[in-house]
């Protein structure tokens, strides 16, 4: 089943089917961890450790989007960077397309880096000031000894602004003469320049207008379905994750919470986290009845997470097991589809005292 | 109009009478874009007026020769301590020689002190504070090593250094330029550290761009408008650094005149002969201030914040 | 009458590549009480409109020009004198950022008690005990702790707190929010809004909401003014707006936005675009500022600016070709 199968699969029955990856996932993370050490002291020793991303794992298949959400600080930049290997690891194992990438050294590395590229947030540090497009757009080219000569370079350049929508003379400028869209277009450019097999889009869409932000997400579809890419869709945007992803992954303080395909996810949330954030973004329907779940308080500190269940400091149904014992990512009988699985206790509790057992997708977003 | 019910309103007629709005009035007089030298002008002001400046004084420097100057080191004891005047213009000083020849020809010594050691602190600087910024294992050493000669003011360094050598124009360049080193290089390795987080940077190196290209192409060029920037005011600080060791006699040698010499055999007579002290200051402050305001100017037309407003 | 009338605002700014006209003849008003929305996108003139409401605009380079009548009087001919004393005391504003519009080196119950004391003339102690209770009031735990905080102790929801705490400090009759919640996390936001929403109730200071958040604006505002390239194309109250939108502009971002909740009715096709870019605001525009990216533009369109019209009762739009519904009546 191709991506633009699973996107067009409405009705019952599509909302019930999981997108069903073929073969070896193109992405497969497990456990990864990432802590910073905190320095301090006279000595300049090790204080503590920032927890970014603690024991996180999922895959991608060929063709699929998976979307990353949660709020800043919930460690979902840091998984991105990790599976573009900008860092070492703490721990755990990246896995792209069946061979293991996280333990690569740097020479053997590069050759890997081509199958994945990243598109980032702000369209205006993410050009080098004093390189042409030109020059952007050769440069993975160069890297990865794409082009058989000269002619085949200004062809793949061309074709590449062809790609993103960009007249092909703006070849010769610089980046500061365009506006935040059309670099950010620049940036897809450079992305597919490599022709990857997935690409990490870190808050891809989120600095630019709405108007402009409409622009990228349609070209980042077809683009999609054109070239069969896989994505990683990192941003907060829960309207334009909805839009344009096929799974969605909940992450809060380094961990997934939840995981499902997306109208599985939207239509009965499983996390109580999920659930106060859907129930949290503002939607455009002045005077809409909607539950609302205002959640207490801030998101602790990555430094000191929480026991038990990391979210139970806020979390509304929180009871004494989850003050102590973690959950773990588990299926969910009450889902809407068997891919769904979530991290919380309430799930090992009778229906009838577990508030996430029914669908309240459509009362929280007002739909 | 009834018709317009089943269009749509694209297809919908023009109202009849349409409904124009008012234009508005011009608040502010209107400003014609210029471009070219005029442009540049009204652009960059102190940048214009720094570089006018400065440029003049090469001028001066590189033709002082044809500026109406006898020989400088020409002694001539029988019109000492002469007054300004129409034969001298600047006076003369206490050995008969021109001030005004002086003063022209130690615009030489200035300049290239000045600019010798701003190129050469900002290359060494750029080294150093590259390697500091990329290779983090060395780091810690070389910036001890910076902050202990940070902790000497560059003055007294630049003393020390040239109590241990010969007083001659080239030793005072690489006593200043020493000196200076630990500035740039700590402004280097700061950009440097900063740049190395920016997403294009790591663009690249998802885009599988060696390290030596990756500070090539996209670190160097951007740490060039800082460093420019900083030279310019190292430049400055060289140019007064040469003067007062000059006048305290451990800059440049008494038989070659430069504006700190000058000053010095003047000292002596500045409460009776002010003049030669006079001339030599004033020229070492206008150029000071020249390549202040090209600095200054420099600044905020690289400064990125500073060029997106409005 | 009433509290805030805005006419035929002017804010241009002098600049060397000509004058930018990023305000060009906004009129709107504000009654007591009332919350109203200005949306827009990025330089649209939706900031540069609330800064010039407060006479924030450094002159030179910018010249504000036309009439802000506050409670009757025109902001623009007070004395800079006069002007400090309705500056956060009538009218306060409240900014995007809260760590940037904190002073980082005083606590938290020294700022909240400077605008009192310089307003109010409270003694020391009068201040603090005010600024516990507006901490109390907008919903910070422990303020008696909290009162003696720095900046940088606090998370971004509570700095933002903190903020709406200062700026309600004086009860001003008006509060101009510019992005209030842009920087904050979407459980934090909900948050703010709630606070602002209860608040409003209890303070009943009118508020100007500035944001490019369609979604925010639906929360909370009453009356929504829609700027483009330094204009209003189009004002009317929020249910109409959202539900019936005349200007094409408007039209453009509402289909532009994906709905939460599509996936639940199967509705993901392509999302609307606005091609094109915002004009140039230091040319003179001819004609409708939007012609230019308008799906539905005509000759006219390019040559006469369309004017404000009532296409529906309290419904004002600038577009040529927007029905007006008395004439459908007709």
């Amino acid at each position: 089943m191709s991506a633009s199968d699973a996107r067009s699969a409405g009705g019952q029955g599509g909302l019930n089917r999981p997108y069903q990856p073929q073969g070896v996932p193109i992405l497969d993370v497990t456990d990864l961890k990432k802590h910073y050490p905190l320095r301090g002291g006279f000595f300049g020793g090790t204080t503590g450790h920032v927890y970014a991303v603690d024991g996180v794992s999922f895959q991608i298949a060929r063709g699929e989007t998976l979307s990353l959400v949660g709020e800043s600080g919930c460690g979902k930049s840091t998984v991105g960077k990790a599976v573009l290997r900008l860092f070492d690891i703490t721990a755990g194992q990246v896995v792209l397309d069946g061979k293991r990438i996280d333990d690569l050294s740097a020479g053997a590395l590069r050759p890997v880096r081509r199958r994945v590229q990243v598109v980032f947030q702000d369209p205006f540090s993410s050009l080098n000031p004093r390189m042409r497009v030109r020059d952007i757009l050769a440069e993975p080219i160069r890297n990865f000894g794409l082009a058989r000569d000269s002619r085949d370079m200004e062809a793949r350049v061309a074709k590449l602004m062809d790609t993103v929508r960009l007249p092909r003379d703006a070849v010769n400028r610089w980046p500061h003469e365009f506006s935040g869209g059309q670099r950010q277009r620049i940036g897809i450019a450079r992305a597919l320049a490599a022709e990857p097999d997935l690409i990490v889009c870190d808050e891809a869409v989120s600095a630019l207008d709405v108007s402009v932000k409409a622009q990228i997400v349609n070209l980042l579809q077809d683009l999609q379905q054109e070239l069969g890419l896989a994505l990683l869709f990192i941003s907060h945007d829960l309207a334009i994750v909805e839009h344009m992803t096929h799974r969605v992954a909940v992450m809060y303080l380094g961990k997934i919470v939840e995981v499902a395909p997306k109208r599985s996810l939207f239509a009965a949330p499983k996390h109580p986290y999920t659930e106060a954030l859907l129930s949290a973004v503002p939607v455009p329907s002045p005077g809409a009845a909607r539950q609302r779940i205002i959640l207490k308080g801030d998101v602790p500190s990555p430094i000191n997470p929480p026991k038990g269940c990391r979210f139970h400091t806020r979390c509304p149904y929180a009871f004494d097991r989850c003050r102590v014992e973690e959950p773990t990512l588990n299926h969910v009988a009450t889902a809407l589809d068997p891919g769904h699985v979530a991290a919380c206790h309430l799930h090992d509790r009778p229906e009838a005292e577990n508030p996430l057992a029914i669908a309240k997708g459509a009362a929280l977003v007002a739909a | 109009m009834a018709s317009a019910t089943l269009l749509s309103p694209i297809e919908a007629a023009p109202p009849q009478g349409v409904a124009a709005a008012a234009p508005m009035p011009d608040v502010l007089p209107p400003v014609k874009p210029r471009k070219g030298f005029i442009g540049f002008v009204r652009r960059h002001p102190t940048m214009a007026i720094g570089g006018a400046l400065l440029l003049l004084m090469v001028l001066v420097a590189i033709f002082a020769p044809l500026l109406g100057t006898t020989d400088p080191t020409a002694l001539a004891p029988a019109r000492r301590t002469r007054e300004p005047s129409a034969m001298y213009w600047f006076g003369t000083d206490m050995l008969g020689r021109d001030v005004y020849s002086r003063v022209l020809y130690g615009a030489r010594v200035s300049l290239i002190v000045g600019f010798s050691v701003a190129i050469l602190a900002s290359v060494v600087g750029l080294a150093i504070g590259m390697v500091s910024g990329y290779v983090r294992i060395l780091d810690s050493i070389v910036m001890r090593v910076m902050d202990g000669l940070m902790s000497i003011p560059p003055i007294l360094l630049a003393i020390a250094l040239m109590a241990l050598t010969r007083g001659s124009v080239q030793n005072v360049i690489i006593a200043i330029t020493i000196a200076e080193i630990p500035r740039v290089s700590r402004l280097v390795r700061g950009v440097v550290l900063s740049l190395r987080e920016q997403p294009y940077v790591e663009a690249a190196v998802a885009a599988g761009t060696r390290t030596p290209s990756i500070i090539l192409r996209h670190i160097l060029p951007n740490t060039l408008a800082p460093i420019t920037v900083q030279a310019t005011y190292i430049c400055a600080a060289a140019m007064i650094t040469e003067a007062i060791l000059s006048f305290i006699g451990a800059g440049t040698p008494p038989t070659i005149p430069s504006w700190g010499n000058i000053m010095a055999e003047g000292r002596a007579l500045w409460q009776v002969k002010p003049y030669i002290v006079f001339f030599p200051a004033i020229f070492l402050s206008i150029t000071v201030l020249a390549v202040n305001l090209l600095g200054d100017g420099l600044r905020d037309a690289l400064d990125p914040r500073m060029a997106k407003r409005l | 009458m009433a509290l805030l009338e805005v006419e035929n605002l002017q804010t241009h700014f002098r600049t060397p590549d000509g004058v930018n006209r990023a305000v060009d003849g906004v009129s709107f008003h504000v009654n007591a009480g009332e919350t109203v929305a200005i949306v827009g996108e990025s330089g649209c003139g939706k900031s540069v409109t609330s800064m010039s409401i407060l006479r924030l605009i450094p002159e030179p380079p910018g010249k504000i020009a036309g009439a802000i009548r506050f409670q009757g009087r025109d902001l623009l001919k007070l004395s800079d004198r006069e002007m400090r004393d309705i500056r956060g005391n009538e009218i306060s504003m409240i900014f995007q950022e809260p760590m940037t519009s904190l002073n980082p080196v005083l606590t938290v119950g020294r700022q909240i008690g400077e605008t009192l004391r310089l307003h109010q003339g409270l003694s020391k102690q009068q201040a603090e005990e005010k600024a516990v209770e507006m901490l109390t009031l907008v919903g910070i735990p422990e303020p008696r702790r909290r009162v003696r905080e720095y900046p940088h102790q606090l998370s971004g929801g509570m700095r933002q707190r903190v903020m709406i705490a200062i700026a309600l400090a004086c009860n001003p009759k008006l509060l101009i929010a510019d992005e209030p919640t842009t920087a904050l996390d979407v459980t934090i936001q909900a948050q703010i809004l709630e606070l602002m929403k209860d608040l409003k109730h209890r303070v009943g200071a009118a508020i100007v909401l500035i944001t490019h958040d369609l979604g925010v604006v639906a929360e909370v505002a009453e009356r929504v003014i829609v700027m483009y390239a330094g204009r209003k194309v189009e004002e009317a109250a929020v249910g109409p707006l959202f539900n019936d939108p005349k200007h094409p502009y408007t039209q453009g971002l509402l289909g532009s936005m994906p709905k939460l909740g599509s996936s639940l009715h199967g509705d993901e096709g392509r999302l609307a675009e606005i091609p094109g870019l915002v004009p140039s605001l230091k040319k003179k525009i001819d004609g409708c500022v939007f012609a230019g990216r308008c799906p539905k533009v005509t000759d006219l369109c390019r040559q006469v600016a369309p004017a404000l019209e009532e296409k529906a009762p309290g419904h004002v739009a600038a577009c040529h070709y927007a029905i007006k519904e008395g004439a459908i009546a007709a």
